[in-house]
């Protein structure tokens, strides 16, 4: 279960976030929308303690994030994968190679089996063609995908998408999403997933919050949030754009 | 904002900087047990380093051992001592003019490649993904890329200033009348002394280029690790280390002169 209570951060002298709550009940996913710059992707980093807040509890499985020691935040991120905005792939190593980083660095898996298991996961986002190749030379999607299987080679508890499906042509697009609730289901992972995408978001969310001011202005789950007639949740959600 | 504001500002963020950076140095000394481990990288930042640098070093080292030969020939001319013009290259490449050139070099092609490959992973993400992996940036980036060059500094100044020594030894008999025999029997004097297996002035350069491919290569990564707001952010990372790798190097270098010869610790 990963729980926010009224989180404050300044960052650059600018409050971003302003009394930020929200729960994520164990094997749920929860879909966070709001305006670019508005601090999704700072709310994430809340979570593997790579920001602290100024005020407030930020509580993974009722552990208070902010708190840990270092090897508090080591057990911690152990259990988490993370996709970043834009993947945030090592340049210098290959597809598979930044797919393993996580394996190789801290489990004792013999070569071949990491091998495996890297070519099982960018199998299941539609990379294995691609293993061997470096960030540079692969599209945005493709390195949006290389990072989404480094996130989940781990089989982590709970995954972190930030963007996931930026920049990916609607069949892709789809795959991941698909791919994101089934790692909910068969796994019993714990998502947060940031998108713009109004597909994604009524695919693959349990509950739907929308951000303003610095905190969660609307919530709901799937079908309220269809019904709202709030003009925020219609913006992000309404009929046209997808 | 007031003048006086923004001196406080300046001050302040180069304090910060500086303590960043020092901290960087001691937490990369204490994860040298990593090394092992880093090794493939390690060697791989050797290489480029020399690949990077090398012919730049060697140019640049040659031209200057000429025009250290050229201007104190002339002068020694005056009053006919011409021919210890061998001893004065070689001393003054082997105790200065090598290590230094060799470090700015460093600090202008490699340390500024490191500040912009950090930099760039920093505002992309990466470093923190790397964080977010439970692996230690600093062993993981910054230390091979510090091993790598405070190796490959001393390495490159050896070449300096042979190459150096050399460009002396042209001058040497093109333009001051001195034999290239001559020349190098005079820098073959100059340089050994019998008491000692490495004579003091090659060490004592090879000491200093050792401090300053450490300096260089802490810096540049501390610049880089502190990259904020993309690619304009990078930018200035790269000239902050530079910039700052120059100011290091020199001031090392008189720090170390000092030590060596006036305090004659040796
Ligand atoms: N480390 C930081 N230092 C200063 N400002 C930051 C930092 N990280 C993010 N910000 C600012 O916080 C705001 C929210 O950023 P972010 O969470 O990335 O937005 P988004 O909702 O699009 O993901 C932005 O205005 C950004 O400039
Ligand atoms: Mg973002």
């Amino acid at each position: 279960m990963i729980e926010l209570r009224d989180v404050h951060k300044t960052l650059g002298g600018r409050p971003i976030l302003k009394g930020m709550s929200f729960q994520v009940p164990t094997g749920t996913t929860y879909v966070l929308m709001g305006r670019s710059g508005i601090g999704k992707s700072v709310t994430l980093k809340h979570l593997v303690g790579i920001l602290k807040p100024d005020r407030g509890e930020v509580l993974v499985d009722g552990v208070n994030v902010p708190s840990l020691d270092s090897e508090g935040l080591k057990d911690l991120r152990r259990k988490m994968g993370y996709l970043f905005q834009n993947g945030a792939l090592i340049n210098w190593l290959t597809v598979a190679q930044n797919v393993s980083l996580p394996l190789e660095e801290h489990s004792r898996l013999p070569r071949a089996e990491i091998r495996e298991r890297v070519m099982r996961t960018l199998h299941l986002v539609g990379m294995d063609h691609a293993a061997d190749l470096f960030p540079s030379k692969i599209s945005g999607g493709m390195r949006l995908r290389a990072g989404l299987a480094r996130a989940i080679v781990t089989e982590p508890r709970y995954v972190l998408y930030d963007e996931p499906n930026a920049g990916l042509d609607p069949i892709i697009a789809d795959q991941i999403h698909r791919l994101i609730v089934e790692v909910r289901d068969r796994l019993g992972v714990t998502g947060l997933v940031v998108t713009h995408s109004r597909a994604c978001a009524f695919t693959v969310a349990n509950r739907i919050g929308v951000i303003d001011e610095g905190r969660i202005a609307e919530e709901g789950t799937v079908p309220e949030m269809r019904a709202s007639t709030s003009p925020l949740v219609r913006a992000f959600l309404g009929g046209g754009s997808d | 904002m007031t003048p006086i504001h923004a001196a406080a500002e300046f001050t302040h963020r180069n304090l910060l900087g500086a303590g960043f950076t020092v901290r960087l140095l001691l937490r990369t000394l204490g994860r040298v047990h990593y090394l092992p481990r880093r090794m493939r990288f390690t060697l791989d930042q050797c290489f480029a380093a020399g690949v990077r640098a090398l012919p730049v070093t060697l140019c640049v080292a040659t031209v200057a051992g000429m025009i250290l030969a050229l201007q104190t020939g002339i002068e020694l001319r005056r009053f006919g001592q011409q021919s210890i013009i061998g001893s004065v290259t070689a001393l003054s490449m082997c105790r200065e003019m090598g290590p230094f050139i060799t470090s700015v070099i460093l600090a202008a092609t490699v340390g500024s490649a490191m500040a912009a490959e950090l930099g760039t992973m920093n505002v992309s993400d990466e470093v923190t993904a790397i964080e977010v992996m439970s692996v230690d940036p600093v062993d993981y980036l910054v230390l091979p890329r510090v091993v790598g060059l405070t190796v490959m500094c001393p390495l490159l100044t050896i070449f300096s200033n042979m190459v150096g020594i050399f460009g002396g030894s042209l001058i040497g008999a093109s333009n001051l009348g001195v034999s290239t025999q001559f020349y190098w029997r005079s820098v073959q004097e100059s340089l050994m002394t019998p008491e000692h297996l490495l004579p003091k002035d090659v060490y004592t350069g090879i000491v200093k280029a050792v401090i300053f491919g450490l300096a260089v290569s802490v810096v540049s990564c501390s610049a880089g690790l502190r990259a904020e707001g993309g690619a304009l952010g990078v930018g200035l990372a790269v000239q902050t280390a530079v910039k700052n790798s120059v100011i290091l190097i020199i001031v090392l270098g008189l720090i170390t002169t000092w030590f060596f010869y006036y305090l004659q610790i040796t």
